[in-house]
């Protein structure tokens, strides 16, 4: 005990002493993630043509020594449990046609090793992007004739994190010349930009000109999307995307669209391609 | 949840007198009984209440588990091994079931 109020009484000094800084601590560290000693990941990478950011940066960086630590140990990682979960769906034979989703993909380490890093794709169908989840439920309907998931189901978020895992440290890089995909990606870039709600915030008041700071306890990362669904402490669980988007646009006090809706698959395009060069790191571990 | 299951992850190998980290983690929900469901009902109390780790029958590592403790708990800690052997794990649920393990060790 005495120990402890000895800490903590250096730690004020510390505090005192550097002033000003205090503020600084919510930037970015300058720190290297590789996941189990083995696999590198890119958390800080130069920036497309055309980002705002010289730089782009994982949120990894962002957060607490302690739940970096989490995060580079798979062993250690809650989200790894979702994973696991997910691999026994995708080994699951589910509705009428009596297929999995290994009855036609095989392997998910060979066949899913891209998916992760390219999607948000063009779907020609539906004439709009498809994201991982909108995928699995149109394999669900066509090939599998089973229902498709309700949004953020357990299943549902538990096979889109064994999935997107299966690109753990491959960058990110979308092709927006498929299809009408640079069309999505412009609108989403005004949704972006676009204030919302009583305290009329827009995704860049934060994410843009805020990172590095502190909101309320929580540092603003550039919110940048590889890491998704990311598993947060907040909730203990997985959190989809979409669901995060929700849940920011909420907290500007606004209505919120629905998941999976034209704003938020716009969003989806122009947010992954902003985090254009960073490894998937799903399952991320967030605050 | 789907039923509990245990991971374990020690070194395959170690000298005589190293001192090896041993890592353990189950899921569980850790129903902690203060919760209520919709109809404002006390969701009952269930928890892994004990763990246990013992190396060739001897005590290694015990501890009892209280209701704070998070879901899917996490226990590390580190173990002089003096010769080959094998870690027998236990975690006790508040249900009388208990989930265990085992992991050999090699002693080089």
């Amino acid at each position: 005990m005495l120990n402890k109020k000895l800490i903590l009484a250096a730690a004020t000094a510390v505090a005192v002493s550097a002033g000003g800084a205090l503020m600084a601590s919510a930037e970015p560290v300058d720190e290297e993630l590789v996941i189990d000693g083995e696999i590198p990941m890119i958390i800080r990478t130069k920036a497309p043509e055309g980002h705002p950011f010289d730089e782009v940066l994982s949120g990894w960086l962002y957060r607490t020594v302690e739940t970096r630590a989490l995060e580079a140990d798979s062993f250690q990682n809650p989200g790894m449990l979702y994973v696991e979960r997910g691999g026994e769906i995708w080994n699951t034979v589910e509705g009428a046609a009596g297929k999995s989703c290994a009855s036609c993909h095989g392997d998910a380490a060979e066949t899913m090793a891209a998916v992760g890093a390219t999607y948000p794709k063009w779907d020609a169908d539906a004439k709009r992007p498809i994201n991982v989840e909108l995928q699995i439920d149109k394999c669900r309907v066509n090939n599998m004739q089973a229902e498709p998931y309700k949004f953020d189901a357990a299943e549902q978020r538990a096979l889109t994190t064994f999935i997107k895992h299966q690109s753990l440290g491959k960058p990110v890089e979308l092709d927006l010349s498929q299809g009408e995909l640079q069309s999505w990606w412009e609108k989403g870039k005004e949704v972006y930009y676009t204030r919302t709600g009583q305290l009329n915030l827009s995704c860049a008041s934060c994410h843009e000109e805020n990172n590095g700071k502190y909101i309320r306890a929580d540092h603003l990362s550039q919110g940048n999307v590889n890491g998704f669904p990311t598993y947060r402490f907040n909730t203990g669980g997985m959190v989809s995307l979409h669901n995060r988007y929700r849940g920011c646009i909420r907290d500007t006090r606004a209505e919120f669209p629905a998941a999976f809706s034209d704003e938020l698959m716009a969003l989806e395009v122009y947010t992954t391609w902003r985090g254009t060069g960073l490894s998937v790191e799903t399952p991320a571990v967030r605050q | 949840m789907a039923a509990p299951k245990p991971r374990v992850k020690i070194p395959k190998s170690a000298a005589a007198g190293e001192v090896v980290t041993i890592k353990t983690l189950i899921s569980h929900d850790m129903e902690s009984g203060q919760r209520k469901d919709k109809d404002g009902n006390v969701i009952p109390r269930q928890i892994i209440n004990k763990f246990t780790c013992e190396f060739n029958g001897k005590p290694v590592f015990t501890c009892d588990v209280e209701p704070a403790i998070s879901a899917n708990p996490y226990f590390e800690f580190t173990a002089k091994v003096m010769e080959s052997g094998t870690f027998k794990f236990a975690w006790v649920d508040d249900n009388g079931e208990t989930y265990t393990h085992e992991q050999a060790i090699e002693v080089k």
